[in-house]
């Protein structure tokens, strides 16, 4: 709060302006349009909306495919998420031993920020292509028959490492930057009272990086749930028979392509929903960090 | 560092080597597919060291493109790109430093509605709301123009918070001397704040720009006109060519070309970057 402010009263609506003008017209008003069209149902042409209050919503509870794509998501969001910050932690851990090369090893771990999960979904496609890849060629000298089109796990395995390889270098800086701040004399104290390494992690560091490890959960969960469209877009399209149809995606399939408009509408409501609740838990989260 | 350990110093040095390999492995295999001629592609395992048609494959790619095969030159695409992010950057800064400007030295009625309009956007992102934007972006004949490409994404509350935070840890002394020598609140804005925020600026650039390059679903719903195809969306129906023939030297040429740029924003401006990043997420 200032305690000096300007007096103007019209001045500050038109700084606003712009930014409450984009936030209304492509924000508020489509997320109102869905809220809206989750309590209507179309008829087969067009023609005729009729109110149908939340036989949207309970239709989706009763939807196979709808229950299938929450249990994929799950599966999918823990694993971009585990796979992505242990990787990452591992790699924070070694820079942070490092005196002399960190700076170096930084640069070549960060630069995957910048390659777009489109992108990603599609050199790992490449890498796992059925005919002509390098991974399924490898993994059949080990006698594994690897086609991401026909077996369903193997097309989650494929998005999942496509995901949480772009992640990686952000995990990892924040990690860098979590494990910067923990104090050194609390490991020299550790050390000197004769903890190993190992012991010092699982005692020090470990415990002290919660804050950390809290807040990248939050956001590779947000991650996984949203930003993650064009990986799957990219690679697999929610197949094959559905193994891969994350949610984002089946509100853009039902929505885009299948114009159910109605179930698609109340698909985005129950998202957004997600959504506030994570921020409400993030938010909560960098209120009490501030202690730590 | 607490001890000298050099077998715990070793192990840490290897597991770095296999990061930084694993993390590089795709985009070796993916340039290295781009200097292949087109039949490395039609039998047996793709190639893992660079062959030598690497220039004939950029130059058709930059240059007719894959024109048989309905995808369009990549540099009208790559222009596209650029055009997106430079727009989304700038505009995503200018308009949320004003929001924050008003937000932190104004006192009006509604503030803190105003605010919260702002904080709301963190929980709408683009996916979850599709189709009603679309249909929004179509009445506002926005499609198939830059405008619907850049100004349906331009609201900010991140940038928003990151200024205001800015801002609240700007003594309040520099403002009532700058009142005392009879600025208004815009000389205050233009010469005081903005000076002050520049480092803030560039790292939230860097951010917002890779942000925008990055676009996928949004540049793909609102373009039907391959003239206003972006890079990172093309690349999409480019692959989806290929499932019929086989031109991986030219898709991931492709791949390459649109990775170039954010990837060289990020390195050459690393400092700021890493920076910004950890700043603006707290």
């Amino acid at each position: 709060m200032k305690r000096a402010v300007f007096r103007n009263r019209l001045l500050p609506w038109v700084l606003l302006a712009p930014q409450l003008a984009v936030t209304f017209v492509f924000f508020l008003w489509p997320a109102a349009q869905a809220g809206w069209q989750s309590f209507l149902r179309e008829d087969a042409f067009g023609l005729k909306t009729t109110f149908v209050g939340l036989a949207n919503y309970s239709r989706l509870l009763d939807d196979g495919e709808y229950l299938n794509a929450v249990g994929v998501t799950a599966v999918f969001s823990v694993s971009v998420a585990v796979l992505g910050m242990s990787v990452a932690l591992l790699l924070a851990l070694a820079v942070d031993r490092m005196v002399t090369t960190a700076r170096g090893y930084t640069t070549l771990l960060v630069w995957p920020y910048a390659v777009a999960p489109a992108i990603a979904g599609l050199l790992w496609w490449f890498i796992f292509n059925p005919t002509i890849g390098l991974m399924p060629h490898v993994l059949g000298l080990m006698g594994i028959d690897w086609d991401h089109s026909l077996n369903g796990n193997q097309a989650m395995i494929l998005v999942v490492i496509a995901a949480a390889w772009k992640q990686i270098s952000y995990n990892f800086l924040f990690f860098v930057a979590g494990l910067q701040s923990i104090p050194a004399s609390l490991r020299e104290a550790a050390a000197i009272d004769g903890a190993g390494p190992f012991r010092r992690f699982l005692t020090i560091t470990f415990p002290l990086l919660a804050p950390t490890s809290f807040f990248l959960l939050v956001v590779n969960t947000v991650y996984a749930l949203f930003d993650t469209f064009p990986v799957i877009d990219a690679t697999t399209e929610g197949g094959p028979a559905q193994a891969t149809n994350i949610l984002v995606y089946k509100v853009y399939v039902d929505g885009f392509l299948g114009l159910n408009l109605g179930s698609s509408a109340a698909q985005s409501v129950v998202l957004m929903a997600v959504v506030v609740a994570l921020t409400v838990v993030q938010f909560r989260y960098v209120e009490r960090r501030v202690e730590y | 560092m607490v001890e000298r350990r050099p077998l715990l110093q070793a192990a840490a040095h290897l597991v770095l080597i296999l990061g930084v390999l694993i993390v590089a492995f795709p985009v070796w295999l993916a340039i290295v597919a781009s200097t292949h001629p087109q039949e490395a592609f039609q039998t047996g395992l793709i190639p893992v060291w660079p062959g030598s048609h690497a220039v004939e494959n950029y130059s058709a790619m930059l240059g007719q493109g894959l024109s048989n095969l309905g995808a369009p030159p990549l540099g009208g695409m790559l222009w596209n790109s650029l055009v997106m992010a430079l727009v989304i950057a700038c505009g995503k800064i200018a308009i949320s430093i004003t929001s924050a400007f008003a937000i932190v030295y104004f006192r009006f009625r509604f503030r803190m509605l105003a605010f919260w309009c702002i904080f709301i956007t963190l929980m709408l992102p683009v996916e979850v709301r599709i189709l009603p934007t679309f249909k929004v972006a179509a009445d506002l004949r926005m499609l198939n123009s830059y405008a619907g490409l850049t100004i349906p994404l331009i609201a900010s509350a991140t940038a928003t918070f990151l200024f205001r935070q800015v801002f609240l840890t700007i003594p309040d002394e520099l403002m009532e001397a700058a009142r005392i020598d009879g600025a208004g609140p815009m000389r205050f804005f233009t010469d005081i704040l903005i000076p002050l925020s520049r480092t803030n600026i560039a790292a939230l650039f860097v951010i917002l720009f890779i942000y925008g390059w990055n676009q996928y679903l949004w540049p793909l719903l609102i373009t039907t006109d391959e003239g206003y195809y972006t890079i990172v969306a093309g690349i999409k129906r480019m692959a989806e060519a290929v499932d019929a023939i086989p031109v991986w030297n030219y898709v991931m040429a492709a791949a390459v070309l649109a990775m170039l740029p954010p990837v060289a924003v990020v390195i050459l401006m690393q400092r700021v970057f890493v920076k910004g990043l950890i700043e603006t997420e707290k």
